[in-house]
């Protein structure tokens, strides 16, 4: 197909035409460094962090990137703050709103990638526009709202808040990740007899395990990670999350760097965790060759 | 890719759907005979008969918008039109309810918000710092998820280093630039320092303040745009790629002629959402600057939420304004960038 060039002569003259999947040494080099040099960036304020939760709080400010390392900073964390509690409160809070999210999303998504029905153009609409409001306009209303529900200082008006940011920017993925399985596959499953519901369920369900792992990772970062509503919607101590939480820790701490850098890596491993677990399904060529086309 | 993505969509508002419609409301469609299985007859029943699975997939959705954003929504514009502060809305302290008394005052709020010149000034900020942080978000993210979609040693790791800042919330990020800015004794002054460099006030002048948010809120957004246009990526036919090969185009040319348009798609939806993110991007500033040195940092949204939470008396009312306004320019935005898609023939 191609004919075979070699190293030196590829490094110099443009664009030779290369057997696919090799590339010049100095290609290689470039590929590589762009990619450490990024990687450095993304990972240093978030590996700071971590080095300077593991140094004594006298020596937060330290330049060093290793200094007397000591578990003191975590110790204290656990023993002397509340901090298992908003934990325990935020792993609740995060994880239903995950299932219940990713699932109104992907039923969502699905209607909307596959069928044309009365409303569907407006919805779409209403979707995006609904990204487009500004937490300032709706806080106040929604605390009133949750106050007249009985849900303030509950689990569920948090989870319920929580839904109304994450929805529809999930369903508006998962339309998209519909939209790359073949159509064919939905009309195999219809002439086999499946009613839409089963072929949802049964075919494309499993099929979109990728979307539904990076829409649930959304929309538990969104839960995991939100301040605001939290702090409005959320008081006394055993009530409040990690976003909370922390806030009273703050101002009460302020210059504590080293207990605030101990809660952060705490608050982030969980978050971390479970996007090792998404990651993996992140690679979204997994519907590719389900049909042929 | 092209074909599917629009394959949804209706090319009017009428019963004429394109050859591609999807799976038709009623049996699998021929795809040949151009027209769609579930014809909009009137009649409520045949509707119903004919789409009543499509509304039940999306009634939870309904739901959610409707009763946990429409009404609040309904009721924070009623908010702007009323002089409601902290001191006259109704709350019940112990057992004493105290009743509201705030009063409907029209469209004061507006004329005082607009007449006050600091508007401007939000708007112009605010506008600068959402282009200025897409356009770099959208180049670095397109550039890294164009790297990685290949195959070569280690890209996994490269991948995972390169998602991290997405993967941490925010405000824990946030905290940690916050560190790392630290005048005195933040890490970056003090490599500086070791090259000679005096200290640069990152955070403390109104300038290096405005270059630091805006470069706080690149690093946490490429991470998203990476993924999701890597995703589109990988979702373009290898075969388009093998044939532009044979062909002998250049590598320039495969990405500008094959990669470009396949990502056509979902580059407009990640642009059109990060802008609106970006614009209400409440918690970079508010935990990086609080909208200092000053008020030089504050956005649109900061402001209104200091009107709220933070200046006293709390004025709700003015708060809601801000918000009802910043609402009316996105969906300015939105339909402006509506028309010019249905411009290039992208009809949604």
């Amino acid at each position: 197909m191609t004919t075979v060039t070699t190293n030196s002569a590829a490094a110099k003259t443009p664009a030779p035409v290369r057997p696919r999947g090799k590339r010049s040494p100095l290609a290689s080099a470039g590929l590589h460094g762009t990619l450490i040099v990024a990687s450095v960036i993304a990972v240093f304020p978030v590996l700071w962090v971590l080095l300077t939760s593991l140094k004594p709080a006298k020596h937060a400010i330290s330049t060093d990137f290793v200094k007397e390392p000591t578990l003191d900073n975590y110790r204290y964390l656990v023993e002397s703050t509340s901090f298992l509690t908003w934990f325990g409160n935020s792993v609740l809070v995060a994880g239903i709103t995950t299932v219940l999210g990713v699932f109104i999303a992907a039923t969502t998504g699905y209607a909307v990638s596959r069928f044309k029905f009365p409303g569907m153009k407006p919805l779409m609409w209403t979707l995006l526009i609904t990204q487009m409001f500004p937490m300032a306009i709706l806080i106040v209303p929604l605390y009133n709202l949750m106050g007249q529900l009985g849900l303030l200082n509950q689990p569920l008006g948090l989870v319920i808040t929580y839904l109304t940011i994450a929805v529809p920017f999930c369903a508006w993925m998962m339309k998209g990740f519909f939209d790359t399985i073949p159509v064919e596959i939905d009309e195999s499953g219809r002439v086999d007899g499946l009613n839409p519901f089963g072929t949802f369920w049964r075919l494309i369900l499993p099929l979109a395990k990728p979307g539904l792992a990076v829409t649930g990772f959304y929309a538990f970062i969104t839960a995991w990670g939100e301040v605001a509503y939290a702090s409005a919607f959320m008081v006394g101590d055993e009530h409040l999350t990690l976003a909370g939480g922390l806030q009273t820790f703050v101002t009460q701490y302020t210059s504590n760097w080293g207990a605030m850098s101990a809660a952060s890596v705490l608050i982030a491993i969980p978050a971390a965790f479970f996007f090792l677990f998404a990651q993996r399904h992140l690679v979204a060529g997994m519907t590719a060759g389900a049909t042929k086309g | 890719m092209a074909a599917h993505t629009s394959r949804s969509v209706a090319k009017a508002a009428g019963s004429e759907a394109g050859p591609d419609a999807g799976t038709a409301a009623r049996g699998p469609s021929r795809r040949t005979d151009g027209k769609a299985g579930g014809t909009n007859r009137p009649g409520l029943k045949r509707a119903l008969a004919t789409h009543w699975y499509a509304w039940a997939m999306v009634t939870p959705v309904v739901l959610v918008l409707g009763v946990i954003i429409g009404w609040p929504l309904v009721r924070g514009v009623y908010l702007s039109l009323t002089d409601a502060t902290e001191r006259n809305v109704g709350r019940t302290i112990g057992a004493n309810h105290i009743e509201a008394t705030y009063q409907f005052v029209g469209l004061d709020n507006y004329a005082a918000v607009l007449a006050d010149p600091v508007f401007l000034q939000r708007l112009v900020w605010t506008v600068l710092w959402t282009v200025a942080c897409v356009s770099v978000t959208f180049a670095l993210g397109l550039g890294l998820a164009s790297v990685l979609n290949r195959e070569f040693k280690g890209r996994a790791a490269y991948r995972m280093a390169l998602i991290l800042p997405w993967a941490v919330p925010g405000f824990v990020s946030v905290f940690a630039w916050r560190f790392l800015f630290n005048r005195d004794n933040g890490i970056l002054n003090k490599i500086l320092d070791g090259g000679g460099i005096s200290a640069v006030p990152w955070l403390d002048d109104p300038t290096w303040a405005k270059f630091s948010v805006i470069a706080v809120n690149v690093w946490l957004g490429i991470p998203f745009m990476m993924v999701a246009l890597l995703g589109g990526m990988q979702s373009i036919p290898g075969e388009l790629y093998e044939a532009a090969e044979m062909d002998g185009a250049s590598p320039w040319q495969r990405f500008r002629h094959i990669t470009l348009p396949g990502l056509r798609t979902v580059s407009m939806t990640v642009i059109l959402l990060s802008t609106i993110w970006t614009f209400n991007m409440f918690p970079v500033i508010f935990l990086l600057t609080r909208g200092g040195p000053g008020d030089s940092t504050e956005i649109l949204v900061t402001q209104a939420f200091r009107e709220a939470f933070v200046t006293s008396p709390r004025d709700f009312a003015v708060s809601a304004t801000w918000g009802v306004l910043i609402l009316l320019l996105l969906m300015i935005f939105a339909l402006v960038y509506r028309r010019s898609l249905r411009k290039q023939g992208e009809v949604w």
